[in-house]
């Protein structure tokens, strides 16, 4: 594989390579999350937190890691980060938001998105680009949670960012319940596959 | 027609046999044979049910044809009338009073969704009216579950949303406060319940001559109806209504005819095979019984024919005929 641009390597998480929509990861949080707007972009923003910082450390000790104790010292590195998230959170944002993300803010401690991408970039690359990379990836993954929870609450709730959006619509609660969510993402997924097979690439 | 026309050699297997049947001939007989009921309901629930299913059959054409042209760049077939049957169907399943936007959210989840994201027509998995159905069974439960209203005097001219009509317990409410009807309201479909499927008669008359064109296999019918009589009769149900046990009753009250005749036999979603359409129909049978019996909702049927939909496929693998001289397994 070519080396990209660090610029590459950081857009290349937004659309080409996003997490969710492409490598389909991540399904659990981002089903669960995205029942409104600012779940899902709290739940992004952690992510990005947590990857881009996990990735550095993974990328500075790549060298002195025994290959067959790899993953138990990523988990270490990871829920050290999540931890420092969780407190954080805790302390700062809205309960509300706090109370809907819920367990989902422990589990990115095994989030496969993080793990992925300490195990195929950052114990292979050098610190500069497994940062790029880790704040790239988790920008493609906000882009995507932000999209699912918009569609959700505007369609579910008739609000956005819980703000109203016209009086006179009547919202369609299963679209914030949980078969809303796997319709939702299937939709999305066949449309950004559709967009593919127009331009002729291979999906 | 056209692709296999600008072929110059069209090869193709035999038989060779051109009948006169197309898509756009079943379809049309299909909506013939569903227009006794409609009239039934538009008799018995006021102008406001014909205006129901005027919406719904718009917004499923519509829809069609938008997608169609603009989203897919086909040519546009709703003249074949699936897009037209899909709006029926959907209507006939809406409580009479619904409000104006469920039909069409609804007939646009049908075409847009179940239909032409899964591929158009004949390659859906599920029965579109009947998908959308659940759908809007989830997404706007309060209308759809709960608004059973009839018209205290009968006749086109009145509103059933307004104080013409009274609340009243639809014929399969199995709590407290339920309403026992009897056969005759129920086979001429003078009971509360959906717009097309109160009609006992006009249903079985449709789905008959259907059946007499071969249309409609009657193996899916016939296995279906008689499941659920069987079933009723000797299943213990955990009912405290008078007709807990009545399969006369079972048979004859909620949308089990309209789903037996015109659901469940949908060519696409249902098996190949003859033995599976059978299996097919038993399966629809007890699936709607076990529901009627022990869960939750009163009616089984719209969930009931969505999951043997679901295992159409399953179906058709284990019931493929044997070929001449291939011996047995």
């Amino acid at each position: 594989m070519k080396e990209l641009s660090l610029t590459g390597e950081l857009t290349k998480g937004f659309f080409a390579q996003n997490p969710l929509f492409v490598a389909v990861l991540g399904n659990c949080p981002a089903l669960a999350v995205t029942t409104a707007v600012n779940n899902g972009l709290a739940m992004g923003v952690a992510v990005i937190f947590v990857m881009v910082c996990s990735n550095i450390i993974i990328s500075l000790i790549r060298n002195i890691v025994p290959k067959e104790v790899r993953i138990p010292c990523y988990i270490v590195v990871i829920a050290a980060f999540v931890t420092i998230v969780e407190l954080v959170m805790k302390a700062y944002m809205p309960p509300e938001i706090n109370e809907s993300l819920g367990i989902f803010i422990p589990l990115i401690v095994v989030n496969c998105i993080i793990m992925y991408r300490a195990e195929v970039f950052a114990s292979q690359n050098s610190l500069l680009r497994s940062a790029v990379d880790g704040l790239g990836m988790g920008i493609g993954f906000t882009i995507a949670l932000v999209i699912l929870s918009s569609i959700r609450e505007v369609m579910g709730a008739g609000t956005i960012f819980g703000i109203r959006v016209a009086e006179s619509y009547q919202p369609a609660s299963v679209m914030i319940m949980a078969p809303g969510a796997f319709l939702v993402l299937g939709l999305l997924l066949a449309y950004f596959n559709w967009r593919k097979l127009q331009r002729g690439e291979k999906v | 027609m056209s692709n296999a026309q600008e072929k110059v050699l069209l090869v193709t297997t035999s038989p060779h046999i051109r009948g006169p049947e197309d898509i756009p001939r079943v379809m049309w007989t299909v909506v013939g044979a569903l227009a006794p009921a409609g009239l039934v309901g538009v008799y018995l629930f006021g102008y406001y049910a014909l205006f129901i299913v005027i919406l719904s059959v718009l917004a499923a054409v519509l829809t069609e044809a938008v997608i169609q042209k603009y989203l897919l760049g086909q040519p546009v077939s709703v003249k074949d009338g699936s897009a037209v049957i899909t709006g029926i169907l959907l209507a006939y399943i809406l409580p009479p009073g619904v409000p104006w936007y469920i039909p069409i959210v609804g007939a646009i989840f049908a075409i847009a969704i179940v239909k032409h994201a899964f591929g158009g027509l004949g390659n859906n998995i599920w029965n579109p009216a009947l998908a959308a159905r659940a759908f809007l069974q989830v997404a706007y439960p309060a209308p759809i579950n709960s608004d059973w209203r009839v018209l205290k005097q009968g006749g086109i001219f009145s509103n059933i949303t307004g104080v013409d009509s009274i609340t009243q317990a639809s014929p399969l409410f199995k709590e407290f406060g339920g309403k026992t009807y009897n056969y005759t309201d129920l086979l001429t479909g003078n009971v509360p319940g959906c717009i097309g499927e109160t009609s006992a008669i006009a249903l079985i008359l449709g789905g008959l001559y259907l059946i007499y064109r071969g249309y409609v296999d009657w193996r899916v019918p016939a296995g279906y109806i008689a499941t659920v009589f069987i079933l009723a009769k000797f299943l213990p149900a955990k009912i405290e209504a008078p007709w807990a046990n009545d399969p006369i009753y079972h048979v004859l009250a909620g949308g089990l005819m309209l789903g037996a005749f015109f659901m469940a036999t949908d060519m696409v979603t249902s098996p190949l095979t003859k033995k599976g359409l059978l299996v097919f129909g038993i399966g629809c049978g007890v699936l709607t019984t076990l529901i009627r019996f022990y869960a939750a909702y009163p009616e089984g049927v719209c969930y009931s024919i969505l999951l043997m939909n679901t295992a159409t496929p399953i179906i058709d693998r284990y019931t493929q005929p044997r070929l001449l001289g291939q011996g047995k397994k």
